[in-house]
């Protein structure tokens, strides 16, 4: 498995790495883990001329918490997410999914940023960041702009961040309540077939409000704005929210694959949502409000 | 006290190379002036081969030769040795497309260049002028009128019919006195072998003695000498084939492959030596799958339970082409379709369809266990449609004497199927699990307890019941250096069973030696004595039983010396621990070992030197057999399976390393439940591999497979002198049935009967809709 010719670049700060995007335009493309890229370029499915690798650039894998606010170095390994404290205390959620990404070698070396940008509509990734609320922050050459992530992924392979833009930080609120991801992995690449995760608030008993985000059932990551409405005010027990999560691929296109029907996937979502914001009502529960 | 080495678990001798990265495969062989061979492959599953343009990869930097079909149609077919089922249509297998090309992957033609990298860019400039053709892919399809013929030659794509009839009754009599005569069709997937070290072949010529070395990954090197020569046109005695490590085979290195005449050819056309290791998506699309069978059974069975006859006729997925033993697989399936029971009458009617796809052939199992499944679904269908419990229905179906002798004609050489049984019952507490599961069920929860009690064929096998035709004996040659250290030369050739250490076992213990002073050695045609290979758990039961021949021998010629030593009448010495002992003193294995050498005090007539081989023909089979247990929870809701228990109980004769046996059954089972649950190459109608990487085809994981329990019974085979049996492949063959069975069990009351595999959550999820009458 060898890529076709490519050139190299690793440079050491932002500024150089957005300059050569711009100098080399569609022809480049940034690498942080490769655990997508490098697959694509031996199977000579992407042919980059320019390949720009940003572990050089100081400070894109650090995470750190700041007024309440949660920043993740793009370049974080998931296992970095996986494991760190600051994510663990702001948003548990986050270190769930980590911990479902393919395997450990994956997590060891695939980045939070590398797989936001690439927006497989099977990633795990979509859906925390939906429904914690995150930010993607993107450098170019005429600054920095965030984007929220209901804005960002925009359709199959498709993300908001432009050619010339590096994503440089995900910015995520503290959570004031529970999270959970539910996940049925597909047997071969680890990916989702349906991937469901969910952040619920809870007011005196009942929901006050709940975020969801589902990955790999349509083309790209999505809020079901049916269901969230549908939970907000609603009992955290199992028929009020299985009422609830009954509309949760309303207006979505369903997947059909190798691996798994539209039919399937519809059913995946229903009862992992289901599951997902259970679980995460009960975490609410137990956490300090 | 003598070092008791059989049966003591030994670690494996290798891993002192292998897992410290130290092992050389083929990968590893590095020569002077070596170039790389890259090969394109056809993007068609049927399309015709208009013209081809090289020029422009001829013009690449670094590429020294580019030859597609016109250049090698004198090379002879890829061999293919069957003489089971007669009148086979077996067209040529070409090393290259001719004219056409017939499944997505098939070589069409190649570039020899300087490097890897340089030899893969230039494939980009082969402009091949396809013309698409109407593609038969599926084989049942492919066997109706009007379906696209693959090869021109013949009127459609049906390669043979093979039909086995037997017993002393007929299918008329057993159906007609049958209480009910149960029905189903039962699938085995097509599944891709997945070796973690893909094939791979390296190639020298040299021009002063004419000579080619053949280096290749490969469970059965004297093979590929013997048909490369023959193939090429070059005698024996010019073509050295070694085989290096190999990691791993499971039947897919059971074979001689395009690539192997193709690069002794361009090593001999280009004066250069050449190396082509194959990448993983080559893997997938070009190298043989497995299974690949449709069935449909009738079961013939009395109001007791009783299984009267059989009826099966089985479709099987050829592919576009035959390879070394493609025929034989159905064969064997049906040679196996009695399974562990004793059924008076048993009729198989086996159609193999050319597909264009890739070839099938030997897979882990190799026929045994697509017949174990259906026999062993058949067994719980019968307890399903009769109401009675599944052990039940196996215990009254067992034969009750040995030798059995099948309807399908083997003889079973020993068995005791109820001790199996009673054992895993017993181990895994039958009765408390069905206590649990009605508990479980009354909380509304899917759990099922699934049995399957195989037997299953090894050793192979008698030459003259080979269906390969033949070739079922293997060799041994023991040498002794003058210092008394001993070199075992076996004619099999390991690729992970860890015969450097049984071996070494085996020859320690009978001389009295620790095991460092045994070193086996295989794979080397030149090194070696002919032998037939490793396959078909045979390794042991053939390979190692000519290894205690050629002991024996020894050991008698070694006494004959050591009694000229003591001057004493050979029958008067006692060899024990490594010392003969005469009347009057006694002699070290080392005093005759050096003497033998010095050839100064030589008996008469004797020969000096100490060396023995030996040639073992088998004069049955063997037939290992075993219970294993499967416990599983089904989640309803979205079909996924979480497996609670996994117990295995296999008899695989006596043992010779229970390490290597434990990691033959870990490893056939994880293969057995990756078919089970996950595993299947998919093509679609237009012949593409939509399963082409490992991303798509699910190969089992460790984290998605349960803690095995192993446990063993032991019953000697009266085959070969240590009752061996072979181990290789009984967790294939055992586990596929009790994975499936526990599952349609835990769904049985929501009136699921069958599905088949592999298991995927959507199926499960699917079978459970349709039971509840449709979707909701």
């Amino acid at each position: 498995m060898i890529p076709a010719r490519f050139d190299y670049a690793a440079p050491d700060t932002i500024d150089e790495a957005i300059e050569l995007l711009q100098r080399h335009g569609e022809d480049a493309k940034v690498l942080t883990g490769g655990h997508s890229l490098v697959p694509m370029m031996k199977l000579r499915l992407a042919r980059p001329g320019m390949v720009i690798d940003l572990r050089k650039i100081g400070g894109l894998r650090d995470i750190r918490r700041a007024n309440g606010t949660l920043e993740i170095g793009a370049a974080a390994t998931h296992a970095q997410v996986m494991d760190s404290q600051d994510v663990r205390d702001a948003c548990e959620l986050l270190c769930e999914t980590a911990g479902e990404i393919g395997d450990v070698q994956v997590r060891n070396a695939g980045t939070i940023g590398g797989s936001v940008v690439h927006a497989d509509p099977a990633a795990d990734w979509p859906a925390a960041l939906l429904a914690c609320g995150a930010t993607m922050v993107l450098r170019g050459p005429g600054g920095e702009r965030a984007v929220a992530a209901e804005d960002f992924f925009l359709g199959l392979m498709e993300s908001a961040a432009r050619p010339d833009e590096i994503l440089t930080t995900i910015r995520v609120p503290a959570s004031n309540g529970g999270g959970a991801y539910r996940k049925l992995a597909q047997s071969a690449s680890g990916f989702a077939l349906a991937g469901v995760a969910a952040s619920v608030i809870l007011d005196g008993g009942a929901i006050a409000s709940a975020r969801v985000g589902i990955t790999g059932v349509s083309d790209r990551a999505y809020r079901p704005q049916a269901v969230e409405t549908a939970l907000a005010g609603c009992a955290p027990d199992e028929q009020a929210v299985a009422d609830a999560c009954q509309n949760a691929t309303e207006g979505v296109e369903a997947l059909a694959d190798v691996h798994a029907s539209a039919r399937y996937r519809e059913n995946l979502a229903r009862v992992l949502t289901r599951r997902a914001v259970l679980a995460a009502a009960e975490r609410a529960r137990g956490s300090p409000a | 006290m003598a070092k008791k080495l059989i049966g003591a678990p030994v670690r494996r001798k290798e891993d002192r190379r292998m897992v410290r990265g130290l092992a050389t495969y083929v990968d590893d062989i590095d020569l002077p002036g070596l170039h790389h061979v890259a090969i394109l492959r056809s993007p068609f599953a049927h399309a015709r081969i208009q013209g081809i343009d090289a020029s422009e990869a001829l013009a690449h930097p670094g590429v020294v030769d580019v030859v597609t079909g016109q250049d090698t149609e004198h090379i002879g077919s890829v061999p293919r040795a069957t003489v089971i089922p007669e009148e086979l249509h077996s067209p040529k297998t070409p090393v290259l497309a001719e004219g056409k090309a017939r499944f997505v992957g098939e070589p069409v033609a190649v570039v020899v260049a300087e490097t890897r990298a340089a030899a893969r860019d230039a494939l980009e400039g082969i402009d091949v002028d396809w013309e698409p053709l109407p593609v038969a892919s599926d084989p049942e399809a492919a066997l109706e009128d009007g379906a696209p013929i693959i090869h021109g030659s013949l009127d459609s794509n049906l390669a043979f019919t093979w039909k086995l009839e037997g017993g002393d009754v007929t299918w008329k009599e057993v159906s007609d006195r049958a209480e009910r005569v149960i029905e189903q069709r039962i699938e085995n997937r097509r599944l891709a072998p997945i070796a973690i070290e893909p094939r791979g072949v390296v190639a020298r010529f040299d021009a002063g003695t004419e000579e080619t070395t053949l280096w290749t990954s490969t469970q059965v090197p004297h093979f590929v000498r013997t048909f490369v020569a023959i193939q090429l046109g070059i005698p024996e005695t010019k073509l050295r084939v070694i085989a290096p490590d190999v990691g791993g085979g499971f039947g897919s290195k059971l074979n001689i492959y395009r690539e192997e005449g193709l690069c002794c050819f361009l090593a001999r056309r280009t004066g250069k030596p050449v190396k082509w290791i194959e990448n993983r998506i080559e893997n997938v699309q070009a190298t043989t799958h497995g299974r690949g069978q449709v069935g449909g059974i009738r079961i013939a069975v009395s109001g007791e339970g009783k299984i009267l006859g059989i009826h099966c006729d089985i479709v099987h997925d050829l592919g576009a082409y035959h390879q070394l033993l493609t025929p034989a697989m159905p064969a064997i399936t049906a040679l196996m379709l009695s399974g562990a029971y004793a059924i008076p009458h048993v009729t198989v009617e086996v159609k193999g369809a050319f597909t264009n796809r890739m070839s099938t052939d030997a897979y882990r199992g190799a026929g045994r266990p697509e017949a174990t499944f259906l026999v062993e679904r058949a067994a719980d269908l019968v307890a399903l449609e009769l109401d009675m419990d599944p052990v039940d229905v196996r215990r009254r179906n067992f034969p009750t004497e040995f030798p059995y002798q099948t309807a399908t004609g083997l003889t079973y050489d020993s068995g005791d199927y109820v001790k199996a049984l009673d054992k895993a019952l017993e181990v895994g507490d039958y009765s408390g699990l069905r206590q649990m599961q009605k508990r479980a069920r009354s909380d509304g929860r899917c759990v099922g307890i699934g049995i399957s009690t195989y037997v299953e064929i090894c050793g192979l096998g008698p030459s003259p019941a080979m269906p390969s035709g033949g070739f079922g004996w293997d060799s041994a040659t023991v040498r002794v250096h003058p210092t008394g250290s001993v070199s075992v030369l076996t004619g099999i050739s390991p690729h992970g069973q860890g015969q450097e250490t049984s071996f070494a076992q085996i020859g320690a213990e009978r001389l009295g030696l620790d095991l460092d002073q045994v070193a086996v050695f295989h794979g080397d045609t030149s090194a070696q004595p002919y032998g037939v290979g490793t396959f078909g758990s045979r390794g042991l039961a053939v390979g190692g039983t000519a290894l205690w021949l050629a002991l024996d021998k020894l050991i008698a010629k070694a006494t004959r010396l050591a009694a000229a030593l003591l001057e004493a009448e050979p029958d008067q010495v006692r060899f024990e621990e490594g010392t003969f002992h005469g009347p009057d003193g006694s002699v070290s294995w080392g005093d005759v070992a050096f003497a033998a050498h010095t050839a100064i005090k030589l008996p008469p007539g004797e020969e000096p030197g100490l060396q023995a081989t030996a040639f073992f023909e088998p004069g049955n089979f063997t037939f290992p057999f075993g219970t294993h247990l499967c416990v599983v929870e089904v989640d309803a809701e979205i079909g996924t399976i979480e497996i609670q228990k996994y117990l295995a109980v296999d008899d695989c004769g006596k043992v010779v390393n229970p390490l290597l046996v434990d990691g033959q059954v870990h490893g056939g089972i994880a293969q057995g439940l990756g078919q089970a649950l996950q595993e299947q190459v998919v093509y679609d109608d237009e012949g593409q591999l939509l399963t082409g990487t490992l991303m798509d085809y699910a190969v089992p994981k460790a984290n998605q497979l349960p803690r095995f329990e192993t446990v063993r019974t032991e019953t000697p085979s009266p085959v070969n002198p240590m009752g061996v049996k072979g181990v290789g492949e009984a967790g294939t063959i055992g586990s596929t049935p009790a994975l499936v069975n526990a599952v349609v069990d835990a769904l049985a009351p929501l009136g699921v009967r069958h599905i088949d595999m592999p298991l995927t959550p959507e199926r499960v999820w699917e079978a459970i809709q349709e039971a509840k009458g449709g979707p909701r």
